[in-house]
């Protein structure tokens, strides 16, 4: 299931993967650059949900909490206070931890596991969705906006400038996600982790304090995506609490991982690419056919997954790596 | 001086029924101790009143000069008392390798010394060879025999086995058997709770009979055998 250390050949396809993505924006319209930009949006958020689910073994269904948490705290911070986004990502991450922290907090105190601590999860989303509609100080339901304009040149102080920007920032910020991702995962707290996901209580009777570990997946997997809800507010401009809380964002968070293949590196990375590059295949076949019909495209979509999880129940990668001779078993 | 390990007054009441009624025994360093009871006689409950798994309502347990009574079942292991579970319970899609690195990486945080360690054990266990197998994938004597490595790689001064031989043929209990012996003539105290009487009298040095969870008879395996309480105990009253 997971791949503690990367064969040579597998580093070469890493690296051949980094190139291409790259030189890619170069080679590509604007409209594909933003399918570009969505994929790896999608990368970065299911590695770091990843962390929790795959390496920890403790299901989030309310990540959306957390990028929006980084979107808004971000967002308010340069809209009322002028600051700029990265001074917004130095608070925006520990406030994203600090929530993790108390819904871990509450949930392994109290002995909250299973679907009950997927629940809390989608409770603290909900709470927080139903919240910021009433402050009025981030704009409310009305929403919250950064000022926009024409720009000529790109500002990656201030993440004002055009898509290929955010592209390269994005790919920065997946790279450095998978980078964190494999250290974790070989590190002493990855094999804790583990162990808590194989057994809890098998692992606690090897000394580890589970308690202790399962806050620092959730608390690190929190801070992370929070890292991209400041890119979601600075990328789209716009920040409604109906859109960025719901539990619907917190779903398609989780499908590139799923997809890929849960508690894997590359899992995250290559469901996204699958997941994104599906959805909008079948919007250009669904055009093209001159099919249309109204939720159409969600259906051809929602078959697509089932066959996938019904054919490779261990995700993509799993399969696609013992075809490229990368997994050990 | 306090003894290494020992147990004094332990009770353990499920609601009306008294698990475990006022067992008290010592365990001295380099003791293979064994426990031994029907049925129900409230050996798995003591076992894991030990382990941190409950907490006794009565009594104190003591671990050299330290009471662990009461500590979580990972604070028990830390303090160097380490634990199998009867029902054997790997990582298992973790490799052998992994399964035995998660416990060494109790005592260093750095995986490499951690590996080492694990090989070492694994190599103890007759499982190197298997190190890079799923743990999923073993057969029930080498996966009996990936507990044992995984609660030593944790580097304990005592180590509890609970029904280690269950469900072993006679073959590879003496197997089992043999890798105990030479894991306490390394140093290592051993507590075991047992059914299988072949092991228990080839392994261990004193024997605690429990029945009913009272005491019945502590000695060497040869005398609590011929016990008439004991006797009676595991065969009924006819027999003596």
């Amino acid at each position: 299931m997971t791949h503690a250390g990367i064969p040579r050949h597998g580093l070469a396809l890493l690296g051949a993967l980094l190139a291409a993505l790259i030189v890619a924006p170069h080679f590509v319209n604007d409209y594909l650059l933003t399918v570009l930009i969505l994929i790896l949006y999608f990368a970065y958020t299911g590695q770091a949900w990843n962390i929790m689910m795959g390496f920890a073994g403790q299901l989030s269904l309310g990540h959306a909490l957390y990028v929006g948490l980084g979107a808004y705290t971000a967002a308010t911070l340069y809209v009322h206070f002028g600051f700029g986004p990265w001074i917004g990502l130095l608070a925006a991450v520990p406030v994203a931890m600090a929530c993790g922290a108390i819904i871990g907090f509450l949930a392994f105190r109290f002995g909250v596991a299973g679907v009950y601590f997927a629940i809390l999860t989608i409770a603290f989303a909900e709470f927080a969705r139903i919240g910021f509609d009433h402050i009025a100080y981030t704009g409310g339901s009305g929403g919250l906006f950064l000022p926009v304009a024409q720009y000529t040149q790109n500002d990656l102080w201030n993440l004002r400038g055009k898509p290929i920007m955010f592209y390269y920032l994005m790919l920065a910020f997946t790279a450095a996600a998978f980078l964190l991702c494999q250290y974790l995962l070989r590190s002493r707290m990855g094999y804790f982790w583990q162990a808590i996901r194989e057994d809890e209580e098998a692992a606690r009777a090897l000394g580890i304090d589970t308690f202790r570990y399962k806050m620092f997946a959730v608390m690190i997997s929190a801070g992370m995506t929070a890292v991209a809800g400041v890119f979601f507010a600075f990328y789209y401009n716009n920040l409604f609490p109906e859109q960025v809380f719901h539990i619907s964002r917190s779903i398609e968070l989780i499908l590139a991982p799923i997809i890929g293949g849960i508690g894997t590196l590359f899992g995250p990375i290559l469901g996204a690419f699958v997941l994104t590059g599906l959805s909008e295949a079948m919007t250009e076949l669904l055009h093209t056919l001159g099919i249309d019909v109204p939720g159409a495209k969600q259906v051809f979509y929602g078959v697509c997954l089932l066959v996938v999880v019904l054919a490779l129940p261990d995700g993509i990668w799993p399969w696609f790596a013992r075809r490229l001779g990368l997994a050990r078993s | 001086m306090s003894a290494f390990f020992s147990i004094a007054g332990v009770s353990k009441r499920f609601r009306g029924l008294v698990a475990v009624d006022c067992v008290s025994c010592e365990v001295a360093k380099g003791e293979i101790f064994a426990v031994i009871g029907p049925n129900g006689a409230g050996k798995t409950t003591l076992f894991s009143m030990i382990a941190g798994a409950l907490k006794p309502d009565e009594g104190e347990i003591m671990f050299g000069h330290e009471r662990i009574d009461g500590l979580r079942p990972d604070e028990v292991c830390r303090r160097g008392v380490a634990r199998t579970f009867q029902i054997v319970r790997p990582f298992p899609a973790l490799t052998v390798e992994d399964n035995v690195m998660v416990g060494a990486l109790l005592r260093t945080s750095d995986t490499a010394r951690a590996r080492e360690t694990a090989h070492d054990v694994l190599r103890r266990l007759d499982l190197f060879d298997k190190r890079q197998r799923e743990a999923r994938s073993l057969t029930l004597p080498d996966r009996k025999r990936l507990e044992v490595a995984r609660a030593l790689a944790t580097a304990p001064q005592l180590l509890l086995l609970d029904e280690v031989m269950a469900g072993l043929r006679p073959t590879e209990t003496d197997r089992m058997v043999a890798i105990l012996r030479e894991l306490n003539a390394q140093g290592l105290t051993i507590l075991l709770i047992e059914h299988v009487m072949r092991a228990v009298m080839a392994l261990a040095n004193r024997v605690l009979v429990l029945h009913h969870g009272a005491p019945i008879a502590l000695g060497s395996p040869a005398e609590v055998t011929r016990e008439p309480a004991v006797i009676e105990s595991y065969l009924g009253a006819e027999a003596v």
